[in-house]
This record gives C-alpha cells, sequence and structure tokens, in this order.
C-alpha cells in the first residue's frame, strides 16, 4: 500500500485512492466542489488544487491518484493563492444574490470564499444573464446563474438515481445546467440533487424562503417513512412560531451512513416531516371528553385489572404498530404478555403493499418490523393479530388497545366503527388523529419519533438509534413512558424511567441485542445478531459480525 | 437581572419637611431668575456667550434633529409600490431584541424573488440601535423618518406592520388596507391579502412560468 506525506503528516492509504481521500484519512480538509464521495469523479471545479513535490504545477487532489513516498502541501502560499484564482473565475458571472439564496449559510461558495478567496475583484464587464427561479419539478427549483457547473447534479441523475434529467448545455460562458425538454425532474431521489448542489443553484421548492438556515437546530435521528431506515438529521427551530405556521420540524437532510441509506434519502421520506407538527392528539380523552394522564393510567390500570385472569386469555387482545420504537415494543410486551397474561399481544399483521426500489425505498412504509420480529412480536412466531378483528366483531374479545397501528386505514372505517359498539374496552395509544381515535373509547396521545429517543432496527438488521429533538406537542407524551406508567401503576417491575435503561434491559432479555447501550449504537447504530446465537460485545464484535455476514 | 436597590431612611432633617420644601422652592427660584437675568442681558447685547435655557413649544414646533439620528423605522419601496426589503432576515437575525418579525414569500419577477409576506416591529420592545438599518443589504429599512412620538394604549398597538412601515404618515387604527401585493398586515388578522394581479395586472405576465408566484406566496 502507497505512503504519502501530506502536510507532514504519513499515512498509508490503499493503492488506487486520491490524493483527496488520502487527505481526508489524514484529518486535512481539502475544498471541493465537483467531487463528491458517492459520485464518479468529474475534475472540473479546480478549487481541490493542492501542491505535489516535484510537479512545476499545482495538481486536483480529487483526480491525482496516491502514489509511494508522494508529498502533498494542502496549505501554503502557491495553493492558496490557486484556489483564490480558481474562485475568481467560479465567481466572475456569479449573481451574488445571497440574501435572496437559500444556500446562503450553508454555501460552499461562501464559505471558501471567505477561506481562500478574499481576492479584490477585477471582473468589470456585464455578467452574463441566465434563467432564475425555474421549477423543474415538484420539489427542485433551479437557478441557472448561481450554478458553478459542478456537474454534481448531473452524474447523480446519471449514476445514482439513473433517471438522466440533468445535462449542461451550451458552452464557454453561455454554458448553463438544465433538464433535457419535456423532462420534470420528479425522480423519487430528487431532493438530493439540492443536498449534492453546493451552491443554491438547485434549492428545496419545499424549504424555500420558509427559514433561513442558521435558524436551524439540528438532531441526529432515523427516517420512519419505511423500513430501510435512512440515517437523517431533523432540522428543526423553536423560537420562531411565525415561521411557517408555528411548525418546529423545517426540513430533514439524510445522514451519511455507509451502511445503510449512504449519502441519499427519498423524496416521500424527506417531505413526510410535516406530519409532526399537523394533526395531532394533544389530550388523553376518554369518549371524547379531555382528561388529565393521572386519571386516565388511573382508570386504564384499573380496568386492566379487573379483568378476570381466566378472561385474559381469551376476551383481550393487544395490536402493537410495527411503527413504534423497539423499547415500546418490548414494554407494551412485557406488560401486557408477561405481566398480565395476555396471550393476544402481537404487532403481526400483513405488510401491506408500497413503493420499493432497489436503491433505498422499500415496500413496508413501517420502520421496526424487524424490531418486532426479533421481540417475537412479528414474524412467523408471533400470534397474527388479524382474525381478532373478527373475534372482536363476533363477541369473542371484549377489549382491544392498539398502539400505533390505524386500524381504519387497514380495516375501513365501518368495520372500527362497529368494533367501538361491540366492544367494552377500546384503547388507542398514538400520535394522530385518524378513523381508529374518533371512533376508540380511550385516545391515549403519544410521541411522534423526533420527541423521544429509541431504537428502529431496519430491514437488515440494523439496530439504530433515534435521539431526542425536542420536548412532545401538547400532552402527548412516548409510549415507553405511557407504558412505564401503567407497569408502574399495576404494581409489576418497570425497567427503567428512561429509554436508555430500557434499552438495556431489553438487550440483557434478547439474544439479537445482547451487549448494546445507545452508546455502542452511537450515530451509525449496530447489526443485530439475526442468528441469535449469543452476545456482541460491543463495536469490536459487532464489526466482527458484519464482516462474518459479508 | 433584577437588582435590589436599598431605599435610605429620611434623617431628622428631612422629616422635619418645610426645609426640603424650601430648598426645593430655592433650586426652581434660582434656575428662574438666572435665566430671566440671561435672556434680557442677551437682549441687550450682554453675555452672549453664556446659553440660557429654551422652550421649544413642542408638537406645534420641532426640535432639530441631527441627520444620522434614529428614529422610527420605514421600509423603503420600489417603483411599483412593492417593499425593497428582499425578505433576507438580516435584520430580523442581528436585532438584539428580537422585535423584528418576518415571513417572506415568492415575488413573481425572479429578479427579485422573495419579499416580505409579513413585516413587523414591536417598538415597544426595540432598543433603536439601528442595527437593522446597518446590516441591510437592500437599502429596504432605514430609521429616518424622524418620528418620536410613538405612543399606544396597549403593548399590541406598539407593534409595526407592513403598513406603518411602508408608509410612515399612517398612525394606528389603520383606516384600511391598502396594499395591492399578497401580504399579512394586523388588519386582516395575520391573513394573506392582496394579489399579484393588482399590482401588474391581469394577464400580464412577468418572465415566470405559469405555476409561479401567487399560487406558491399564497401557500
Ligand atoms: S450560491 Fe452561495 S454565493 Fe451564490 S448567491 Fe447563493 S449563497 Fe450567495
Ligand atoms: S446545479 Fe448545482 S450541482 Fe448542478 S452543476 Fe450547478 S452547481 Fe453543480
Ligand atoms: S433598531 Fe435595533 S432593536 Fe430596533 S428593530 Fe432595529 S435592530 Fe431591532
Ligand atoms: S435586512 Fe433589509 S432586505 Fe433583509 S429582511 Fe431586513 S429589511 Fe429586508
Amino acid at each position: 500500500m502507497p505512503k504519502l506525506t501530506i502536510d507532514g503528516k504519513t499515512v498509508e492509504v490503499g493503492a488506487g485512492k486520491t490524493v483527496i481521500q488520502a487527505a481526508e484519512q489524514a484529518g486535512c480538509f481539502v475544498p471541493r466542489y465537483c467531487y463528491h464521495p458517492g459520485l464518479s469523479i468529474a475534475g472540473n471545479c479546480r478549487i481541490c488544487l493542492v501542491a505535489v513535490e516535484g510537479q512545476k504545477k499545482l495538481q486536483i487532489a480529487c483526480n491525482t491518484q496516491v502514489s509511494d513516498g508522494m508529498v502533498v502541501h494542502t496549505q501554503g502560499e502557491p495553493v492558496e493563492q490557486g484556489r483564490a484564482e480558481v474562485l475568481e473565475f467560479l465567481l466572475a458571472n456569479h449573481p451574488l444574490d445571497c440574501p435572496v439564496c437559500d444556500q446562503s449559510g450553508e454555501c460552499d461558495l461562501q464559505n471558501f470564499y471567505m477561506a481562500y478567496g478574499r481576492y479584490d475583484p477585477r471582473f468589470a464587464e456585464q455578467k452574463v444573464r441566465k434563467p432564475k427561479a425555474v421549477p423543474l419539478g415538484p420539489t427542485v427549483m433551479l437557478d441557472a446563474e448561481r450554478c458553478i457547473l459542478c456537474s454534481r447534479c448531473v452524474r447523480f441523475t446519471d449514476e445514482v438515481s439513473r433517471t438522466q434529467e440533468f445535462g449542461i448545455f451550451n458552452r464557454g460562458d453561455r454554458a448553463e445546467v438544465g433538464i433535457y425538454p419535456g423532462k420534470t425532474l420528479s425522480n423519487p431521489y430528487a431532493g438530493n440533487v439540492v443536498d449534492i448542489c453546493p451552491v443554491g443553484a438547485l434549492t428545496d421548492r419545499d424549504f424555500r424562503f420558509k427559514a433561513r438556515v442558521w435558524y436551524l437546530s439540528s438532531s441526529p435521528s432515523v427516517c420512519p417513512g419505511c423500513s430501510k431506515g435512512c440515517n437523517i438529521d431533523i432540522h428543526y427551530t423553536l423560537d420562531r412560531p411565525h415561521l411557517d405556521d408555528g411548525a418546529r420540524v423545517m426540513r430533514l437532510k439524510p445522514r451519511v451512513n455507509p451502511e445503510v441509506n449512504q449519502w441519499w434519502m427519498c423524496d416521500e421520506g424527506r417531505y413526510a416531516y410535516k406530519a409532526i407538527d399537523r394533526c395531532r392528539i394533544l389530550k388523553p380523552r376518554h369518549r371524547g371528553r379531555a382528561l388529565g394522564w393521572e386519571t386516565a393510567v388511573l382508570e386504564l390500570a384499573g380496568q386492566l385489572a379487573r379483568i378476570e385472569p381466566k378472561q385474559r386469555e381469551e376476551s383481550v387482545a393487544v395490536i402493537a404498530g410495527t411503527n413504534l420504537t423497539t423499547e415500546a415494543l418490548y414494554l407494551a410486551a412485557r406488560l401486557f404478555g408477561e405481566g398480565l397474561q395476555i396471550r393476544n399481544c402481537s404487532a403481526e399483521l400483513p405488510v401491506l403493499p408500497g413503493s420499493h426500489d432497489e436503491l433505498l425505498i422499500q415496500a413496508d412504509k413501517n420502520p421496526n418490523r424487524k424490531g418486532a420480529e426479533l421481540l417475537g412480536l412479528a414474524g412467523e412466531k408471533a400470534r397474527p393479530a388479524e382474525p381478532w378483528i373478527q373475534a372482536a366483531l363476533d363477541g369473542k374479545i371484549k377489549s382491544l388497545w392498539v398502539i400505533g397501528e390505524d386500524l381504519a386505514a387497514r380495516f375501513g372505517e365501518e368495520t372500527v366503527k362497529q368494533l367501538a359498539e361491540k366492544l367494552e374496552l377500546f384503547v388507542y395509544q398514538g400520535s394522530h388523529e385518524n378513523g381508529t381515535a374518533a371512533q376508540a373509547h380511550w385516545v391515549l396521545p403519544s410521541a411522534v419519533y423526533a420527541e423521544q429517543a429509541g431504537t428502529f432496527v431496519n430491514c437488515d438488521g440494523r439496530v439504530q438509534a433515534l435521539t431526542k429533538a425536542f420536548e412532545p406537542l401538547g400532552e402527548s407524551r412516548p409510549d415507553w413512558l405511557i407504558l412505564t406508567a401503567l407497569l408502574t401503576r399495576l404494581e409489576l417491575p418497570a425497567p427503567g424511567n428512561e429509554p436508555a435503561k430500557i434499552f438495556e434491559a431489553l438487550a440483557a432479555a434478547h439474544a439479537p441485542f445482547a451487549g448494546m447501550t445507545y452508546e455502542r449504537l452511537g450515530l451509525q447504530g449496530l447489526p443485530a445478531r439475526l442468528d441469535g446465537a449469543g452476545g456482541l460485545g460491543g463495536p469490536a464484535a459487532g464489526a466482527a459480525a458484519k464482516a462474518e455476514r459479508k | 437581572m433584577a437588582m435590589i436597590i436599598e431605599r435610605k431612611e429620611l434623617n431628622l432633617w428631612e422629616r422635619l419637611y418645610l426645609p426640603e420644601i424650601l430648598r426645593g422652592l430655592w433650586l426652581t427660584s434660582r434656575h428662574f431668575f438666572v435665566n430671566m437675568f440671561f435672556h434680557t442681558a442677551h437682549l441687550f447685547g450682554l453675555f452672549k456667550r453664556h446659553r440660557a435655557a429654551v422652550t421649544t413649544q413642542w408638537p406645534e414646533e420641532l426640535r432639530p434633529l441631527a441627520a444620522r439620528f434614529r428614529s422610527r423605522h420605514r421600509l423603503t419601496t420600489r417603483e411599483e409600490g412593492t417593499p425593497r426589503c428582499v425578505g433576507c432576515m438580516l435584520c430580523e437575525t442581528v436585532c438584539p431584541a428580537k422585535c423584528i418579525t418576518i415571513v417572506a414569500g415568492e415575488h413573481p419577477d425572479p429578479n427579485v424573488e422573495k419579499y416580505p409576506v409579513r413585516f413587523d416591529i414591536d417598538l415597544g420592545v426595540c432598543v433603536y440601535c439601528g442595527y437593522c438599518v446597518e446590516v441591510c443589504p437592500e437599502d429596504a429599512i432605514r430609521m429616518d423618518t424622524n418620528i418620536l412620538d410613538v405612543s399606544a394604549y396597549s403593548r399590541d398597538q406598539m407593534k409595526l406592520d407592513i403598513h406603518e412601515l411602508m408608509n410612515p404618515t399612517l398612525r394606528k387604527p389603520v383606516p384600511e388596507c391598502d396594499l395591492k401585493f399578497p401580504h399579512k398586515c394586523a388588519l386582516h388578522d395575520g391573513k394573506l391579502t392582496g394579489s399579484w394581479e393588482r399590482v401588474y395586472g391581469p394577464g400580464e405576465k412577468l418572465s415566470r412560468p405559469a405555476d409561479q408566484g401567487t399560487e406558491l406566496a399564497a401557500r
């Protein structure tokens, strides 16, 4: 393997790597526009200039192969002057719209100009005018003047989404980016071109003008849109209620995870954040009457305790959704299954048909079916929950507790209405107003994924942690807290009063999670031991397990 | 930050009351007679270098203000009557009192692109630092109206909305909504009113594809 020196640091990199990758490994940042680790190398923006000893001219780091004994300088006089000159070319025709540009604040033109530019402009001629504010599709807006022709968007649609919408047309200073005639940018991954565009040429029509990027706070999470579990950052603002009618979440951005989504996410997931602040259930209620949590928990615990132990076998059913966190599923199993000895406790419902493709999108639109399977609540070992609906309609099941699963969407509003008439106890624990919440006797508002810590297990069996971005809306509470309150009220052992403790208890009880803690999961998650054979002694063993599977 | 200031006890002399009253009267009369002396002397051209107190008959007569005096804000306008402001929110960001509220919308002219649908300044909170004027990249906000007498019966009325900011002669209550472009103002409960058609005329297309403009701004 070639060994080279970058800014005095010696690194050993794999053969065939380029200088920019070696510099990354050495911890030296090299600016880049056209280089993107997820795309092929174009080498056209020229900002990544570095000095290689023995070469007269500056070299572009992204397309220079490493060789043994190379000595590279990423800083210093000639390199920085070279970058300033490249910037002067890139900015020659740039409109400098920063006040209206949504990229402003996270723009690499701004950042690199402040870091390497700061020249006195010498361009006195008329700037070339190009189309501005052109909608390319439902999600993306183009400003051709701001484009620096890095061709990342072209390569993305050629290589990743393989939909080939983008092209660069004309030549010289008339060259402009655009989409081919007759096409619209409406592929399911279109939003990613906004993320990879290093400047404000491609902006998100949904985020457009909603907020300035420096208003946003960020919290790492996992997209609940499908069972792939793409890693995301939730960008939100809490102190500017005038923005977007008081919504807290402004946008989602994909977070790099080489094992799951790499750099990308789909548009369906990207814009699903809107539900976080809309149509939420805000207060617990009983037959339409709002009440406090204390009363609700007390009443419901009483009702559960009053059910005869013999009847619990047959006449009670608990349906948990596969959109719950693993912690909530585990507590549900502990409370209803182990604690109250209810046999009919399961998350096993048929997966509804959904769109899917090879890249990321999975047909199962629930994020945690795998987690439910590993806990024995779904899959072959679990009791199918579907027949219970008919049993309830026939009067065999008298009490039904539903957590996070919208029965109305599955079985129709009419069925749920009949259920509400037949059942003696019908509890819906969920986050959003829907057909089930409208009919259930008891409604307990739960928090959404952004409002709680927890874990999801994605379709490949990777356990990934969510973090809590902000407090639950209204009086809603995370499912783990609701279930813990019930456990405590029923004087059953509760594993602890925070998700981390619950996860530890879960990891101790279920072999696939053995040895895992939130700290060990970190931001990238760990693969669960799907063979169920023994523990997983931390990240090192996790990596070993991964290697084994490969 | 709360600060507790100890109140001094009155001493015996102060509690006797009359001596303090007389001391006050003495101070007032001294000012009166000294000023009268100098004003009379000025009439005879004496002691010209010594200034005496002046009374301005406010509000009939206004005191001259320095050119860079920071008074009530205004938003400058374009020819067609829309604000110059492009809704960059830099003033909202820099404002140390956090009293500026901006909601941006889509302008049908792609060369303008962005404009403020809502622009409020809470003068009850503003500290008149002038940072908003300083930071504005478009010379869209100025503090040169020379209006100092901002007063209202409630805190809510101290909030200027886009009407009062674009037309400094307006005083609360704002009589009627005369802004033609889509905007949100207190008159309509913060609901969106106006349309680009009323500014540019029906059918007059700015250089933007059809599905743009008002439809997005009204979102
Ligand atoms: S792309 Fe960057 S430099 Fe250009 S207008 Fe937008 S923020 Fe400013
Ligand atoms: S639109 Fe953005 S990503 Fe595409 S070529 Fe221009 S600068 Fe690069
Ligand atoms: S003068 Fe200062 S406090 Fe007042 S609005 Fe402007 S920035 Fe804010
Ligand atoms: S700084 Fe100027 S252009 Fe920007 S929002 Fe404020 S007034 Fe408008």
